[in-house]
C-alpha cells in the first residue's frame, strides 16, 4: 500500500518549529556579528603580518578550515568541560560559530584588503592618517564590498550548518524537527516542512545580506 | 574495559578509512551527476535551466543534516531498507554535485563566448562545442577549485555519524563515551580530518597560483 | 543563379530593428565586401549568415540551404559557410594543426590521417606549415588569423565570411592576412567581407554593399561606387573614412 502523508502533524507544532527557527536566527545573528569582528581583526593581523600573531591566526585559520564544525562542536561542549570549563548548550554552539566563521571570514576579508590599490593607502598617508585610520576608513568598507558575496554565503552556510547543534540539545531548528518527529512518528514529513523553513531562512538571509551590501557596504555598485 | 592509547587509536584509523570511503565514492558519484546537473544549467532550453538552478538552489540552500534525513526516512517510506551507509553516501553524492555542478558552471561561462561563436561557425553542435572545445578550457581553470571544494566533501562526511554511519567522528563518540577522555578523543577526531584535509587545501592553493602564474 | 540569395530579411533585438528587410545576392566566386558605421549592421548581417544570429523574417539561401525565421539546419548551413572572426577565436588548449583538424574530425568524420594532411595542406596555404605543432598563444596576431583562415577552410566552405578580421591586428600586421585573403580571391573563393580597408575592398572587391540604419543604402561596382557615391551618406562615410 502506497504511504498516506500526513502533514497535519507536524503543522500542529507549528509553535515548537517557529520557536527553533527564530532560535537559530539568534545564533545566526551572534556568531555572525562576533565571527565577522574576529575575521576583521584577523584580516589585519594577517595583511599587515604582524607577528607573533599573524603566524598564530594562520594556524588557526588551517586548523578550522580542515576539520569539520560538527567536530569542533563536540570538541567545545565535551571536550572543554574536561579541563575544567562548564559550558551550556547554546553557548557551545555559539562559540563554535564564531570559531568556525572567524576562521573563514579572516581569509575573505584579508582577499578583500589586498585587492585595494596601493594608491589608496599613498593618499591615505599623503593624508597624514594613521595605518590604523587608514584601515577603519579607507580600506575596510571598500575590502568588505569586494569580498560581500563570499562573506555572505559563507554566513549562509554557518546558519545552514547551525542544524548539528541539536546534537549537543541546543535546542534550534532542527532540535525542535527531532523532538516533534519522535513523538509523532512523521520523520518525512517533519524534515520536509523543517527543510522548507531553512530553505526560506537561507534566502531571507541572503535578501537582507544583499540589502546590507547595497545600502551600506558597496554603495557604488 | 581499559582502553589504552593504541586501542584508541586503532579504532578511530578504522573510522578514518570509512570517512575516506565515503569521500572518494560521494566526490566520484557527485562529479559525474554535477557534469550532468551543469549541461543542464547552461542548456539552451530554459526549463532544464530552471531545474537545474532549483537543484542546485534546494541543495545549497539546506542544511547537510536535513538531506539526510529525508534519504534516509524518504527511501524508508518506499518501502526499502535503507543502511546509514547507502543513505549517507547518496546523500553526500547528491550534496556534492550540486555544489560542483555550480563551480563548473562558474568555470564553463568564464570561457570567452568567441569560442562558443568560432566552434559553431565550423558546424559544430552545440554538444560537441562543449565536449571538445569548451570543456577542456574550462578543466583546467577547474581543476583548483575542485580539488578545494573536496576539503568541505571530508568534512561533510562527518555529519553521517548523526544517522549512525560508523565514520571517524562516530568512531570518535563512542571511543569519547567509553574512556571519559573527550578532550583528547576528539583531538585525535580533529587531527584525522585535518591529515586529509590540509593536503588537499594545500594542493588547490598550489594548483590555483599555478593556473594564475600561466595565464 | 546566384550561390547565396538573402532576401526581405528583418531582425530585431528586443524592440531594436537592426535589420530592416535585406535583400541581397552573390554570385560563385564573387568578393563582396560590406562597409557602414558601426551600428549599420553589417555584422549582424553578417552573423545571421552563419546562423551566429536569428533571424526574425525572410529568407537565406546557400547553395540549396534553406534558413528562414522558423527553420533551420545550421549543421548543414554551416558547413557550407565558413567563418573568420575579428578576434580570431582559436582554441587555445588545441595546437595550430590541431585547431584545423577538430571540425573536419568532429563534424565530417575524416580520419585522423587524413585530417593530418589535409590540415598540412591548408596552413602551407596560408603560410604557416611549419607551426602545425605550436600553440596559438605563441603566435603573432597575424598569424593566429593566418591559421583560422586555415581553419575555416579545411571543412571546403563555399563562402567564406570575413568579420573585420584585420581590425584588431597592429598595422604592420594587416597586410599578411590582406595578402592571403586576395590569394583565396584569385582562387575563386566566394568572399563576403565586412571591412574597414577600403583601399582593399576596391582592389579586390566584385561588390560593395553600404550598409546604413539596417538597410542596404547603396550596392554596385566598388570602383565606381567610391569614385561617383549616389547618396551623401555614402559620399559622407568614403570621406570619413578616408582621412583616417
Amino acid at each position: 500500500m502506497a504511504y498516506q502523508f500526513d502533514f497535519i502533524p507536524v503543522l500542529q507544532n507549528a509553535d515548537l518549529l517557529l520557536r527553533g527557527a527564530l532560535f537559530t536566527l539568534e545564533l545566526t545573528a551572534i556568531g555572525t556579528l562576533l565571527g565577522v569582528s574576529v575575521g576583521i581583526v584577523g584580516a589585519i593581523v594577517r595583511a599587515w603580518k604582524i607577528q607573533p600573531f599573524s603566524a598564530l591566526f594562520g594556524v588557526y585559520v588551517e586548523l578550522i578550515r580542515n576539520t569539520p564544525f560538527l567536530v569542533q562542536l563536540f570538541f567545545i561542549f565535551f571536550g572543554l568541560p574536561s579541563l575544567g570549563l562548564q559550558i551550556s548548550e547554546w553557548q557551545a554552539a555559539v562559540l563554535a560559530m564564531v570559531i568556525n566563521l572567524g576562521a573563514y571570514s579572516t581569509e575573505i576579508i584579508r582577499a578583500g584588503v589586498q585587492a585595494i590599490p596601493r594608491g589608496q593607502l599613498e593618499a591615505s598617508a599623503a593624508l597624514a592618517m594613521t595605518r590604523l585610520e587608514t584601515f577603519r576608513y579607507v580600506v575596510l568598507v571598500p575590502a568588505l564590498g569586494k569580498v560581500w558575496p563570499a562573506l555572505s554565503s559563507q554566513i549562509i552556510i554557518v546558519m545552514l550548518g547551525s542544524a548539528v547543534c541539536s546534537q549537543i540539545a541546543t535546542e534550534e531548528l532542527s532540535f525542535a524537527a527531532n523532538f516533534i518527529q519522535s513523538r509523532n512518528f512523521r520523520a518525512f514529513e517533519t524534515y520536509i516542512i523543517t527543510t522548507l523553513i531553512y530553505l526560506f531562512m537561507a534566502l531571507m538571509i541572503r535578501q537582507l545580506l544583499g540589502w546590507i551590501g547595497r545600502r551600506y557596504i558597496a554603495r557604488n555598485s | 574495559m581499559d582502553f589504552t592509547l593504541w586501542d584508541i587509536v586503532r579504532n578511530l584509523l578504522t573510522g578514518l578509512q570509512w570517512t575516506l570511503a565515503l569521500s572518494l565514492v560521494a566526490f566520484i558519484g557527485g562529479g559525474v551527476i554535477g557534469l550532468i546537473v551543469m549541461t543542464l544549467r547552461i542548456s539552451e532550453t530554459s526549463a532544464f535551466r530552471t531545474l537545474a538552478r532549483c537543484y542546485i538552489e534546494l541543495f545549497q540552500g539546506t542544511p547537510l543534516l536535513m538531506q539526510l534525513f529525508l534519504v534516509f526516512f524518504g527511501v524508508a517510506l518506499m518501502g526499502v531498507d535503507i543502511s546509514p551507509w547507502v543513505a549517507a553516501l547518496l546523500a553526500l553524492t547528491l550534496f556534492t554535485s550540486a555544489y560542483l555542478a555550480e563551480i563548473w558552471r562558474g568555470c564553463v561561462e568564464s570561457i570567452s563566448n568567441g569560442q562558443w561563436e568560432a566552434s559553431a561557425s565550423l558546424a559544430l553542435t552545440p554538444f560537441e562545442q562543449l565536449r571538445y572545445v569548451i570543456l577542456p578550457q574550462a578543466l583546467r581553470i577547474a581543476v583548483a577549485p575542485t580539488v578545494g571544494f573536496s576539503v568541505q566533501v571530508v568534512k561533510g562526511t562527518a555529519v553521517t555519524s548523526i544517522i549512525g554511519f560508523t565514520e571517524l567522528t562516530k568512531t570518535g563518540g563512542m571511543l569519547a563515551n567509553a574512556t571519559f577522555q573527550p578532550f583528547m578523543v576528539y583531538g585525535f577526531v580533529a587531527l584525522g580530518y585535518f591529515l586529509l584535509c590540509y593536503p588537499l587545501s594545500l594542493s588547490a592553493r598550489y594548483l590555483e597560483r599555478r593556473l594564475h602564474a600561466s595565464a | 543563379m546566384p550561390l547565396l540569395r538573402i532576401s526581405a530579411l528583418h531582425k530585431y533585438y528586443g524592440d531594436h530593428h537592426v535589420l530592416k528587410g535585406i535583400d541581397l545576392s552573390v554570385e560563385e566566386g564573387q568578393v563582396v565586401a560590406i562597409i557602414g558605421r558601426s551600428g549599420s549592421g553589417k555584422s549582424t548581417l553578417l552573423r545571421t549568415l552563419n546562423g551566429l544570429e536569428s533571424i526574425n523574417d525572410g529568407v537565406i539561401e546557400v547553395d540549396g540551404e534553406y534558413l528562414d525565421a522558423a527553420r533551420a539546419d545550421l549543421r548543414s548551413l554551416r558547413q557550407k559557410v565558413g567563418m573568420v572572426f575579428q578576434q580570431f577565436n582559436l582554441f587555445p588548449h588545441l595546437t595550430v594543426g590541431e585547431n584545423v583538424m577538430l571540425a573536419p574530425q568532429v563534424v565530417k568524420k575524416v580520419s585522423r590521417a587524413e585530417a593530418t594532411k589535409l590540415a598540412k595542406e591548408m596552413l602551407e596555404r596560408v603560410g604557416l606549415g611549419e607551426k602545425f605543432d605550436a600553440f596559438p598563444d605563441r603566435l603573432s596576431g597575424g598569424q593566429q588569423q593566418r591559421v583560422a583562415i586555415a581553419r575555416a577552410l579545411a571543412m571546403s566552405p563555399k563562402v567564406l565570411l570575413c568579420d573585420e578580421i584585420t581590425s584588431a591586428l597592429d598595422p604592420e600586421l594587416v597586410n599578411e592576412v590582406l595578402s592571403v585573403v586576395r590569394a583565396l580571391a584569385k582562387d575563386g573563393m566566394t568572399l563576403i567581407m565586412v571591412t574597414h580597408e577600403m583601399r582593399f575592398a576596391r582592389e579586390v572587391g566584385d561588390k560593395l554593399v553600404f550598409m546604413h540604419q539596417g538597410k542596404v543604402h547603396e550596392v554596385g561596382d566598388p570602383r565606381e561606387l567610391m569614385a561617383n557615391p549616389k547618396t551623401p551618406e555614402l559620399a559622407n562615410f568614403i570621406g570619413s573614412v578616408e582621412q583616417v
